[in-house]
């Protein structure tokens, strides 16, 4: 079943990168929460998968009593999901401010920092 | 005073950066007396050195050291001998009466504090070059004794000229730092020390090496740029643009003889062969001449000044180069002479213009009545330049002819070029001395008046240092002479200098012959220049031309490879990103062989027997294929509230997986971030007008979609070929097995995450308190706009 996810992961990465290369900006931002969960089932699949099992001690032991899954790569993620979010929503606003600002969700037409035209920089010390 | 000798040293070098630190402070609180108060320092250090010249006058050395990074066995170690103790004294004494002079030359300027600081910190870096042991060290003040140059240079920074000037110097003096940190690395490298007084003992090492080319051409390219020999020298009187304290301080007397002091420092492990005296003598020799000839050329007294200066450096290259005992001896004593008559005279020419409002030499005149002790300063200094008899001047003139005196045809014709140098030096003196001062009085923009004592004390001392050591040759022979040619020299070398008229001796000859040419020089001296600038018209380009051209092309290039790389489309910089990591996944795992499993091998037979369905149970199939769906429904999403909706299938079905696989925290989360992530973009979506599809042109279509296929497939298949391997579960196995005895906690995720990552986590939840403040600040500016307008 390893397998499985990993294809699905190649699915997540596609998909995120594909959306990621449009020039819409809100079509970015998809992209990016699609890339970002295809990272977090990468890191899951490659702690390897267990059925079932949660990573919880039962009351009244000092150590799960048989197989569990993984608890490292959960921790990891469950970082990362909550980091990702925050992102998302700042790019959000900022997508939005972009876009009251300039009347544009296109990035080629978003040009305030980097000119068409550059002014070529003085000659002089 | 209760230090030791050690401490003593190193606080030599440091103490004038810790009264740097303090300048302007007590600029702030003394005002005008600060330059007074900051002065003690290098007196002090004057005093200090000749508390411990004794031992060193002797033939000993006094070292210290301290340690600097004890992992690799260096330490900034320090030592004092002949030539350091000459170069230290030389630079603590000037420069206790340049801080006096500046105090009075920028008085009331608002900047004067941080003058005094730059002033100072170069000082403590000058010291701490000509002091160091480590060639580390060394390196390391000699940068920063460029860095201060720069921003002494550049200290009037409105004007573009300074601006220039001191980049310049920076330009110019880096590219020889390189190349003396290059070549100390390499010295070490073949000797395996980094000391310079451990080197000096293993005299052939260097010489005798492969690499003796390499090592000599850098050390030659740092002491050439820093002590500006042709054709390096422009930078030096663009360096003018300084104010004239520090002109007379750095560009005169101590930071352009670093150059100087690193070639007699390397004289023993270098010196001696043909190579390096053809090198030296040729070099030096050229930037004699040129420098006096450019001398003649200007009329501006510190173009003057700085011209001579270039020659100066020229002659002391030179007779380095010759290496022979009397040729050090007269370098030393030349050293001496020039920094005593040079840094007095540009203290002069300071006074002249901060008294009479110019430096030109043809608006100047008759000063000698209005300034009378200032014109003092300035006979005394110009006469040691001439070489009379009873200055210093005199015995590093009989000194460098002794050295060539009885020689090989090739030596007479160095001879003859030092004659013709040394005229043309003491004509450009006579000048100087006597154009602003005799003569008829001119108007002058300003009504000139006597200079300040401050700004006297400096040519005065000096000038009067020039004859008093010029009355005291067996002094000068032993104190100075001898300690510093047998620190160069690496054996005893007996003074003989003797203040004697011995007309049997072609030497007076020599003098005479130059000061005979010198007054004719002077006599000719308006003649000689309109034919020098006629000359220098006619050859239309000069190495500072070059120099503009180099860095504007160097701007231009710059200018050309950022809008190359900086060409403001998101997409290409995307594109230049995920090609990059198609390359970064695919080349190492064919490099290294990794997808030689997808090719069947004969064991296992063809690719229909590999093909198995994985054992998944239906409901997992089923969860699988709703991530798939939701994201196929993503891309094809007519509407964007579709889009939106897909975009929450996909993942909650990624909760889902979570959930079937044992890790319903992960779940849970997932599931809040996706619900609230589709409420936040629904709302504000359907605030803006957006296009509802993405329209791609085909061949953009065709790249984007080709380029996320690979690296999905990348990706896939090496996570793929990371499962075939075995996991290391050592860090899991740790937190399992002691999350209960240890943290008690039950829950393992939550006890990593709060327990054996609590710091992560404050850095995660500092992250969504960043963004959470931005997001609020981006908000509320929207409102303030609205507000504010109609």
């Amino acid at each position: 079943m390893d397998y499985v996810l990993a294809a699905l992961v190649g699915v997540f990465v596609s998909l995120g990168i594909y959306l990621l290369l449009s020039r819409s900006v809100i079509r970015m931002l998809i992209g990016m929460t699609v890339l970002g969960n295809g990272v977090n089932l990468l890191i899951f699949t490659a702690g390897r998968v267990t059925r079932e099992v949660a990573p919880i001690v039962p009351a009244g032991l000092d150590a799960p009593a048989g197989p569990i899954a993984n608890p490292l790569p959960q921790a990891l993620i469950l970082t990362a999901i909550v980091i990702g979010f925050s992102m998302f929503s700042f790019l959000l606003v900022l997508a939005f401010r972009a876009y009251k600002s300039l009347d544009a969700d296109n990035t080629d037409t978003m040009r305030l920092a980097e000119p068409e035209n550059a002014p070529q920089p003085p000659l002089s010390y | 005073m209760g230090l030791s000798l050690d401490a003593s040293i190193a606080l030599v070098a440091l103490a004038p950066f810790l009264a740097a630190i303090l300048a302007p402070f007590i600029h702030r609180l003394a005002g005008s007396y600060s330059a007074w108060i900051l002065a003690i320092v290098p007196a002090g250090i004057v005093m200090l050195l000749i508390r411990l010249a004794e031992p060193v006058i002797a033939g000993g050395t006094i070292a210290a050291a301290i340690d600097w990074v004890p992992s690799y066995g260096l330490t900034l170690a320090f030592f004092l001998d002949g030539l350091s103790l000459v170069f230290a004294l030389t630079i603590a004494g000037i420069g206790a009466l340049i801080v006096l002079y500046s105090g009075a030359y920028l008085k009331g300027h608002p900047h004067q504090g941080r003058f005094l600081a730059y002033l100072l910190a170069f000082m403590g870096s000058m010291l701490g070059l000509v002091l160091a042991d480590n060639m580390l060290a060394l390196f390391m003040f000699w940068e920063a004794t460029s860095i201060t140059s720069f921003l002494l240079i550049g200290f009037d920074h409105n004007r573009q000229a300074a601006r220039r000037g001191a980049i310049q110097a920076l330009v110019i003096t880096n590219i020889g730092g390189m190349c003396l940190l290059v070549g100390a690395i390499v010295a070490q490298h073949l000797s395996g020390t980094w000391l310079l007084s451990e080197l000096r003992g293993l005299e052939g090492v260097l010489k005798d090496s492969a690499l003796y080319g390499l090592v000599l051409a850098l050390f030659i390219g740092a002491a050439f740029t820093k002590s500006a020999q042709f054709p390096l020298h422009f930078w030096l009187p663009n360096a003018m643009e300084a104010p004239t304290p520090v002109s007379a301080f750095l560009h005169s007397a101590t930071m352009v003889q670093a150059g100087v002091y690193l070639l007699g420092r390397m004289t023993p492990v270098l010196g001696g062969t043909s190579v390096w005296t053809g090198v030296l003598v040729a070099f030096g020799g050229v930037t004699l001449i040129w420098g006096a000839l450019g001398a003649l050329k200007e009329t501006d007294l510190k173009q003057i000044l700085a011209q001579t200066t270039i020659a100066s450096l020229g002659l002391l290259v030179l007779l380095i180069g010759l290496g022979s005992e009397a040729a050090i001896a007269a370098m030393l004593v030349y050293f001496v002479a020039h920094a005593c008559y040079k840094a007095g005279l540009f203290m002069v020419a300071g006074a002249v213009d901060h008294e009479a409002g110019t430096r030109d030499i043809t608006a100047l005149g008759g000063l000698a009545d209005k300034m009378p002790v200032t014109f003092i300063g300035a006979a005394l200094a110009a006469l040691s330049m001439v070489g009379l008899p009873l200055t210093v001047g005199y015995f590093a003139k009989e000194e460098m002819y002794l050295a060539l005196v009885g020689g090989d045809w090739l030596m007479l014709v160095v001879l003859a070029l030092l004659v013709i140098g040394n005229a043309l030096l003491a004509g450009v003196a006579l000048i100087v001395m006597i154009r602003p001062f005799l003569g008829d009085a001119l108007p002058t923009p300003k009504s000139a008046h006597e200079a300040p004592v401050a700004m006297l004390a400096g040519p005065i001392l000096l000038g009067g240092a020039g004859v008093v050591a010029g009355l005291l040759p067996d002094w000068l022979g032993h104190d100075v002479l001898a300690p510093g040619a047998t620190a160069i020299l690496g054996h005893a070398v007996e003074p003989h200098l003797k203040l004697a008229l011995d007309l049997a001796s072609p030497l007076i000859w020599l003098s005479a012959l130059t000061w005979l040419l010198g007054i004719v020089v002077f006599r000719q001296a308006h003649a000689i220049r309109t034919v020098l600038r006629r000359l220098s018209a006619g050859l239309g380009w000069s190495a500072d031309t070059v120099f503009d051209a180099v860095m504007f092309g160097l701007i231009r290039f710059a200018a050309t490879v950022t809008r190359a790389l900086h060409h403001g489309k998101l997409e290409f910089y995307l594109v230049v990103v995920f090609v990059a990591l198609a390359v970064a996944l695919f080349w190492p795992m064919l490099a290294l062989g990794g997808l030689d499993w997808i090719v069947p091998t004969a064991e296992l037979g063809d690719w229909s027997k590999r093909l198995v369905l994985p054992e998944l149970r239906p409901y997992e199939w089923g969860v699988v294929l709703l991530a798939v769906l939701g994201l196929l429904a993503v891309l094809i999403a007519q509407s964007r509230l579709i889009a939106i909706l897909s975009l929450g299938i996909q993942g909650t079905a990624l909760a889902l997986i979570f959930l079937l696989f044992g890790a319903p925290d992960l779940a849970f989360t997932q599931l809040m971030v996706e619900v609230l992530s589709v409420v936040i973009l629904t709302i504000v979506m359907t605030n803006l007008r957006l296009d509802a599809r993405d329209h791609r042109p085909f061949e953009d279509w065709a790249r984007d979609g080709t380029l996320a296929v690979v690296c999905g497939a990348g990706v896939s298949l090496l996570l793929m070929l990371v499962l075939t391997g075995t996991l290391d579960t050592r860090l899991s196995d740790f937190f399992t097995a002691t999350s209960v005895p240890i943290a008690h906690g039950a829950n393992i995720v939550n006890v990593i995450l709060v327990d054996y990552r609590g710091f992560d986590t404050l850095g995660e939840i500092s992250v969504v308190m960043g963004a959470g403040i931005a997001i609020l600040a981006l908000l509320r500016r929207r409102k303030k706009a609205e507000g504010a307008g109609p």
